[in-house]
């Protein structure tokens, strides 16, 4: 005790992890909805009242209430901040989700996105009021067409499944141009392909034939061989690939799809093992996504906004949609008609994620050609550094090889301990480390995808590298408690995903009044 | 590292890839800058550009510029939204989760519908989305679009249909609102899509075609770009509309040159099975406790791949972030009194513009923008107006070019708008026209 009598050190207490009042742990804090807490009556903007004048709604005017609450600037920076505090983010630690690939997001990136000059011009003010933004345009086109060695690209995407359809599209109307759209109505994916890949095969009227994956982890010519024939239109194929393996045999691929009529769609999420170290326009590839918020680290942000970027082969060009950025001397225009040209239309209103193109204009000026080249080999380093670290506890489903920037593990070695993929990918949130992709891809049982991304130093590296370990020993070693009943100190217990789907609550109702 | 991996080098990584693609020296491109440099570079660029607040600003079409308070701005730049990504790992993603169960609920109650998802691209991908899900719904594969669609809507709905072999009839543009929708209704269709208020302004009272659409199992699907609007005009949802699709930009979002915005999707219940996009739902944890997932994923690329109801893997988190802040801070009071400020304001323009000679405001009904008829070329005018340093509107023509409304000029007025800017576009404005 000091002199003022008050306590200086820890007294031994018997009662361990008292209830609370509030229901509050300290600094896991319980928040109430904003339909809890807000009032309808209530606005936390200054807004004065107009000046008295005549409506010309045509009598359309709302009669009904809306439902709103409102929030003061307090309460809402209150709101908000405690439920920012029940998120994991990059900026808080490791973030190893394979084939989503969450890298540092430069701050830089964020103020140049915010410049007036960027943020606050308008999609169709005067083109020569604009003559910077399409100048930015130009620029990323210029670098992901370097970068890509390929000979068009299309800024429009929203993100990389809108870059799916939008390569696709331009297939399609290739194959309509040469008049074969009846007849090659057949797309090939891999097994190991993401979702998107078949979804938007489908979405645009092509059966999927599916492709089986080596044994190991590749696709083969032979396999390939055998889908082609001529009713395919494309083969969309991811690679690096989803087991983290660069498709050893991607140009005779290539060649064989070409032989055969089709064109070669290329899945580019994982563009990032290999950005100034191979060009995929030297691989036979006719269009590639490129997402912005994986490779040139525009932030991921809960969930979107993203950008797909689709960069084209000479075969493809043409078929681009609209609009594009044209040089005319000085003088930059944009292109917003497809009428009259081999153009496939337009994908979406105005030109594209904007903000998005700030963000990897500033991340690639800042790397570099040198630059972009080293992240990409950190990336790999990095995820063949976690492999040879851990594969002697982890089972590789394709033998110990080397990997691109992520490293896929099976559960064949959790086998008899009771526990599953996701129970220990639950186990790590304790450990105050974000869970690696699980169970993706599909051909790999109780998948484990890790991508540490170059981000990681050496220190986090090797400190996820023991953390992994301990657990995965634990996991041997039978504590089955400590991973079944995982997460034991997230903001919430295992949440039960089937009762949700079951009887969906997709919103929130005014409760039931009490009667009297 | 690399002695512990077991290669020499770092190219022995890389030895999967073929040998002559392989690239062992940097490409002939610029060699990393520092901060400062990137910093001075895309500055400069920016200072080529007009921005919206350095000018009288009367530009829409789509996107509108409005006020963003700056807590949203502050709020949306947390690390722990910020860079975060999609919740799959719900028990550290309740933070995300609840504000999109916040958001969902301010969207359906803005929209008067049952449920809305998570959020979409942005409006005009939301509307082709809508139009597919009608098909799956009604099991037929024709729609209707109104010629009061924004042109870049209706050319993104029509790409998606040619493309997935459905069928697009669209009629043409209609400034004045006059077109008879409920007369080319016929039960091939399966949807019919109308904009309110439309590209040209004008209000449209969609009742009478929700119910003719009901008669003729037609779903109506209610197109909203400026959604500042729902505060002061009648609901979608209360007008009857089945699905509401629209653009979020205006709450809580800047301009950003077109993107990124916030795509808005809202149905009935007996629908959200048959939806596209990610949906968050209440459920409990294994303590009992109230939490959030995302859910009835069954209907998405990654489980149902080829059998899925949309591509969609992407939302626009952040910007649905932001306008759901925005929203909370304005609440019902505050969006009523915003939307009412934008009305007062166009209602001033118009009636400023009505008393210039050479200039007809075609709208009768209208909410913070309309079209005026001009002498001679929108375009050229608004490019001379420009040179004068007003940004004045939107030419019809850049975006319907050969429709024979080279004359139109559609003209917005937000809460951004003083009397000085207003009397700025009159004097401008009267210069340019008669001399």
């Amino acid at each position: 005790m000091n002199s003022e009598g008050r306590p200086t050190q820890p007294r031994a207490a018997t009662l361990l992890a008292p209830q609370t009042f509030s229901g509050a742990r300290a600094l896991q804090i319980h928040e109430a909805l904003i339909f809890d807490i807000g009032r309808q009556d209530f606005t936390g903007v200054d807004l004065d009242p107009p000046k008295a004048f005549t409506p010309r709604l045509g009598g359309l005017e709302r009669k009904s209430e809306i439902g709103l609450p409102g929030l003061s600037e307090p309460e809402a920076m209150r709101h908000y901040v405690k439920l920012s505090q029940k998120n994991y983010a990059i900026d808080m630690g490791p973030y190893p989700l394979g084939s989503c690939t969450m890298k540092h997001n430069p701050r830089l990136n964020e103020k140049m996105a915010r410049l007036p000059g960027f943020a606050d011009i308008h999609p169709l003010q005067p083109v020569s009021t604009v003559q910077g933004a399409l100048a930015l345009m130009e620029e990323l086109s210029f670098w992901l067409l370097k970068l890509t060695g390929m000979e068009a690209v299309a800024l429009t995407p929203k993100a990389g499944a809108h870059g799916e359809m939008c390569g696709m599209m331009a297939i399609k109307a290739a194959i309509a141009a040469r008049g074969e759209a009846a007849t090659r109505k057949v797309v090939l994916a891999p097994e190991s392909a993401h979702g998107t890949n078949p979804a938007t095969a489908a979405a645009l009227g092509f059966s999927v034939r599916s492709i089986p994956a080596g044994p190991d982890g590749l696709v083969h010519p032979e396999d390939v061989a055998a889908a082609l024939g001529p009713d395919v239109a494309a083969i969309m194929l991811t690679n690096p690939n989803t087991c983290g393996l660069f498709e050893r045999d991607i140009v005779e691929i290539g060649q064989l799809v070409h032989e055969a009529g089709a064109f070669f769609y290329c899945d580019g999420a994982n563009f990032n093992a290999i950005v100034g170290k191979v060009r995929p326009g030297d691989l036979g590839i006719d269009a590639m996504h490129i997402n912005l918020h994986k490779t040139f680290s525009t932030p991921h942000g809960g969930g979107g906004p993203g950008a797909g970027p689709v960069v084209l082969s000479s075969r493809l060009a043409a078929f681009a949609p609209v609009p594009f950025v044209r040089r005319d001397g000085e003088k930059l225009t944009l292109v917003e008609e497809s009428e009259g040209t081999e153009s496939f239309g337009r994908m979406a209103a105005f030109h594209g994620q904007m903000g998005m193109f700030v963000r990897a204009v500033s991340y690639i000026l800042s790397h570099g050609a040198d630059g972009l080249a080293k992240a990409s080999e950190d990336a790999v380093i990095a995820a063949n550094y976690v492999r040879v670290c851990l594969n002697d506890l982890f089972s590789s489903p394709f033998g110990d090889r080397v990997c691109m920037h992520e490293v896929l593990f099976d559960d064949r070695w959790l086998k008899d301990t009771g526990i599953t993929t996701l129970d220990f990918a639950k186990a790590m949130i304790d450990e105050g480390i974000h869970p690696m992709t699980i169970y993706f891809p599909l051909v790999v049982h109780g998948a484990m995808l890790i991508e540490p991304t170059e981000s990681e130093s050496i220190v986090s590296l090797t400190l996820f590298i023991a953390t992994l370990r301990d657990l995965a020993i634990r996991a041997l070693r039978g504590e089955r408690e400590r991973f079944l009943g995982a997460p034991h100190y997230a903001p919430r217990k295992r949440l039960d995903e089937t009762a949700a789907a079951r009887k969906p609550i997709l919103r929130w109702t005014p409760p039931k009044p009490v009667e009297a | 590292m690399l002695a512990r991996i077991g290669v020499a080098s770092v190219n022995e990584l890389y030895a999967d890839a073929p040998r002559d693609a392989l690239l062992t020296a940097p490409l002939d491109l610029p060699l990393r800058k520092t901060e400062l440099e990137v910093e001075r570079r895309l500055s400069a660029l920016a200072a080529k550009n007009v921005a919206a607040s350095a000018a009288p600003f009367f530009v829409g079409a789509g996107a509108y510029k409005h006020h963003v308070p700056a807590t949203v701005d502050h709020l949306i730049q947390r690390s722990e939204f910020l860079t975060a990504y999609t919740p799959y790992q719900p028990e550290i993603s309740q933070g995300t989760l609840q504000v999109l169960f916040e958001f969902q609920t301010q969207v359906a109650n803005l929209t008067g519908m049952e449920v809305a998802n998570a959020s979409m691209y942005d409006g005009s991908t939301s509307t082709a989305e809508a139009i597919l899900m009608a098909h799956r719904v009604t099991r037929r594969g024709k729609a209707l679009l109104s010629g009061g669609l924004h042109p870049h809507y209706a050319e993104t709905a029509r790409t998606l249909s040619d493309m997935s072999e459905h069928e697009t009839a669209v009629l043409p543009p209609d400034p004045r609102a006059t077109e008879d929708l409920i007369g080319a209704l016929d039960d091939s269709l399966s949807c019919v899509v109308v904009q309110n208020p439309d590209f040209f302004g004008n209000l449209r009272d969609l009742a009478p075609l929700a119910e003719a659409c009901r008669a003729k199992g037609v779903l109506l699907i209610a197109v909203v770009t400026e959604v500042l609007s729902l505060g002061l005009v009648e609901s979608p949802g209360a007008m009857g509309a089945d699905i509401v699709v629209g653009e979020g930009q205006s709450i809580g979002n800047g301009l950003n040159f077109g993107g990124p915005y916030l795509g808005l999707f809202a149905t009935r219940d007996k629908y959200v099975r048959q939806s596209p996009g990610r949906l968050c739902g209440r459920s409990v944890d294994a303590d009992g406790r109230p939490g959030f997932v995302l859910t009835l994923s069954t209907r998405e690329q990654h489980i149902r791949r080829e059998k899925a109801t949309s591509n969609i893997c992407t939302n626009s988190g952040l910007c649905a972030l932001a306008f759901s802040i925005h929203l909370s801070l304005l609440g019902e009071t505050g969006l009523k009194q915003l939307a009412l400020i934008n009305h007062a304001n166009a209602v001033a323009l118009a009636e400023a513009l009505e008393k210039t000679s050479g200039v007809e405001v075609l709208n009768h009904g209208f909410f913070n923008e309309f079209t005026v008829r001009v002498k001679g070329s929108a375009a050229d005018l608004v490019e001379r107006m420009a040179a004068r340093g007003v940004l004045a509107g939107v030419p019809v023509s850049r975006l319907l070019p050969r429709a024979g409304l080279d004359d139109l000029l559609l003209v917005a007025s937000s809460e951004i708008n003083t009397d000085d800017d207003r009397a700025a576009f009159v004097a401008a404005l009267k210069q340019e026209l008669n001399g």
